[in-house]
């Protein structure tokens, strides 16, 4: 019977020839990532089970991602804590405040992951990785240290739900619209224990940046992983930065899905998550000016890259961000940041009443940077909106792309960026 | 193994941000974790909480960030098993790893209301309601997950690797 791409990458890392959906395996990992939320615990877990070194001392990342830089002494203990163990165990890939961006953003730019790879990361956006055809998947702190002192973890083989991608977008719509369109459509767990395959000759049209914002929020309907084909575009991003082969994995022609599910991007309109599930989509045209807002936040593991900071700048140019909001833009890595300030990107969003943070993850989870009182509403660029998300149990959180987001920030009220378009500076 | 208890039940979605908010996830420490155990969901559930007491909720539950802070604050609370509809999959995971008992049955998931006296035998599946009589059959975890409970965790079942 035909594999689907996720079954042959893990056949590979199982040394099986094939595998089939429901199959236990014990895989080989190409690289283990923790936070420092998450990788405190596994440190711990790690020293307590007696493991003496790191299964392969690059092939380890921990990234100071959240709560940094520490929000307080408790978040300072928890960064001292994994920094101790990095230099203890001599992990190549730390990433502390001046090297470390949001680890999704930040693994990919730096060459850490790509093509055919099998990663574990504790935490559940590790996902995002499947755009670059590598098969990705979140888990929690334990998983982390045994992978750390192992190099191995246990799967269940996944079934898969065929995306097929056609078209290619009209203006202001990007791949964040896409999967909150399908989640719209499936559910927040629609997908649950199985992978989301996107394929079909929508791909081509997809920059890396969608591809990595898609595969991203594979989480939100419930999925094990999300995973792109490699093709040019991937390639021409890889090359010259991923450290290891690419090692290039296709679906089986035969192979057999759960479900197929047709997406045509040029039918899709800018798409707004209300809270407090993912799954509460609507279109912008069903919102457009509805919901007055308090707060935009633009970054993300889901959309803090370039081109999401170009959306951004591109709507906030020349105009001014309204009373009474609060717009928070936050670059998702060290390298975002400065090409940023080459473009002159800071200009525009300091001109337009916005603020530029240093990378973190701070408000999508209600770190730091940005927390909301009682009442109060985000749009927000992230990739959850659940209750309290942000903050305060009573506030709300709105999640749409980045020219919605900039948009909303301009008017305060959820906006069609076409609008402001039309009405000019 | 058996676990008996009083319920406290919930409904689909049930996720991990409320289960344990991210403003606590500042700590690792079990019985702080617990000390804010469903806070965003049920206020009193803490004070309310005793030990050996099971959870039920329905479809998803465990959804969103992989904290395995939500399970550990879970079980240091006292709850003895959570069953539900389904599990999201890295909650799952992560129960197991750290030694929570889970089990998924819609049906009981479904019927079981808060407050009745529930009683679970994990190693038939077998759900019994005390309250109103009604009995449910789980399914059982396949072996490859029993030797990680039986071993007590993940890590103890790695142990002789290393």
């Amino acid at each position: 019977m035909g594999m689907t791409m996720t079954q042959k990458i893990l056949a590979a890392h199982a040394g099986l020839k094939e595998v089939a959906a429901g199959q236990l395996i014990e895989a080989k990992l190409d690289l283990c990532l923790g936070n420092d939320i998450t990788s405190p615990v596994a440190v711990n877990e790690f020293e307590r089970c007696g493991a003496c070194h790191v299964f392969d001392q690059s092939r380890v990342a921990l990234v100071m991602d959240h709560f940094t830089p520490n929000k307080d002494i408790k978040a300072a203990e928890q960064v001292k804590r994994v920094r101790g163990f990095a230099d203890k165990y001599g992990v190549e890939n730390f990433f502390d405040v001046g090297r470390m961006g949001v680890e999704h953003a930040l693994l990919p730019e730096q060459g850490l992951v790509g093509p055919g790879d099998c990663v574990i990361g504790a935490d559940s956006h590790t996902c995002t990785y499947g755009a670059l055809g590598a098969f990705s998947t979140g888990v929690g702190s334990t998983d982390l240290a045994a992978g750390m002192a192992t190099g191995t973890a246990w799967f269940k083989v996944p079934s898969a739900l065929k995306i097929v991608l056609t078209g290619k977008f009209t203006e202001y719509v990007s791949g964040k619209d896409v999967i909150l369109d399908l989640i719209g459509r499936i559910g927040v767990d629609g997908a649950l224990y199985r992978s989301l395959e996107f394929t079909g000759p929508g791909v081509k049209e997809l920059s890396i940046d969608d591809r990595l914002c898609i595969a991203n929020m594979a989480i939100e309907a419930g999925a094990k992983n999300g995973i792109f084909p490699v093709d040019e575009v991937t390639m021409a991003y890889v090359n010259g930065r991923f450290q290891r082969e690419p090692q290039v994995f296709e679906a089986d022609p035969d192979a057999v899905y759960d479900e197929v599910i047709e997406i045509d991007l040029s039918a899709l309109r800018p798409t707004v998550a209300f809270p407090h599930l993912p799954e509460n989509t609507r279109t912008i045209d069903e919102c457009n000016g509805q919901v007055k807002i308090d707060q935009s936040v633009i970054g993300s593991c889901t959309n803090g890259r370039m081109e999401d900071m170009r959306a951004a700048a591109e709507i906030l140019k020349g105009r001014k961000v309204a009373r009474g909001v609060r717009c928070i833009v936050i670059p998702a890595t060290q390298q975002i940041w400065t090409q940023c300030m080459h473009e002159g990107l800071f200009d525009i969003f300091v001109e337009a009443g916005a603020v530029v943070s240093t990378p973190t993850c701070g408000p999508c989870l209600g770190g730091h940077m940005g927390i909301l009182a009682a009442g109060e509403r985000a749009v927000s660029t992230t990739n959850r909106n659940f209750v309290g998300r942000m903050g305060h149990v009573e506030s709300e959180v709105y999640l749409s792309n980045p020219y919605v987001a900039a948009a909303s920030a301009v008017t305060g009220y959820i906006s069609d960026p076409a609008d402001l378009e039309k009405e000019g500076k | 193994m058996f676990a008996q208890g009083q319920v406290h039940k919930y409904g689909d979605n049930v996720d991990t941000d409320v289960i344990i908010p991210a403003r606590y996830l500042n700590t690792s420490k079990h019985e702080e974790l617990a000390a804010h155990c469903m806070e965003d969901i049920d206020k009193e559930f803490v004070g309310r909480v005793k030990q050996g007491d099971i959870l039920v909720a329905e479809k998803n539950f465990g959804c969103g960030s992989s904290r395995e802070h939500a399970p550990i604050a879970i079980k240091a609370s006292g709850i003895s098993c959570v069953i539900a509809s389904t599990f999201a999959r890295i909650f799952y995971r992560n129960a197991i790893n750290i030694g929570l008992a889970i089990l998924e049955c819609d049906e009981a998931a479904r019927d079981i209301k808060s407050g009745d006296e529930v009683k679970v035998d994990f190693d038939t599946g077998l759900i019994e309601n005390l309250t109103t009589g009604k009995t449910y059959q789980a399914e059982p975890f396949p072996p490859f997950i029993q030797n990680i409970i039986q071993k007590g965790g993940l890590l103890n079942s790695i142990q002789d690797r290393l």
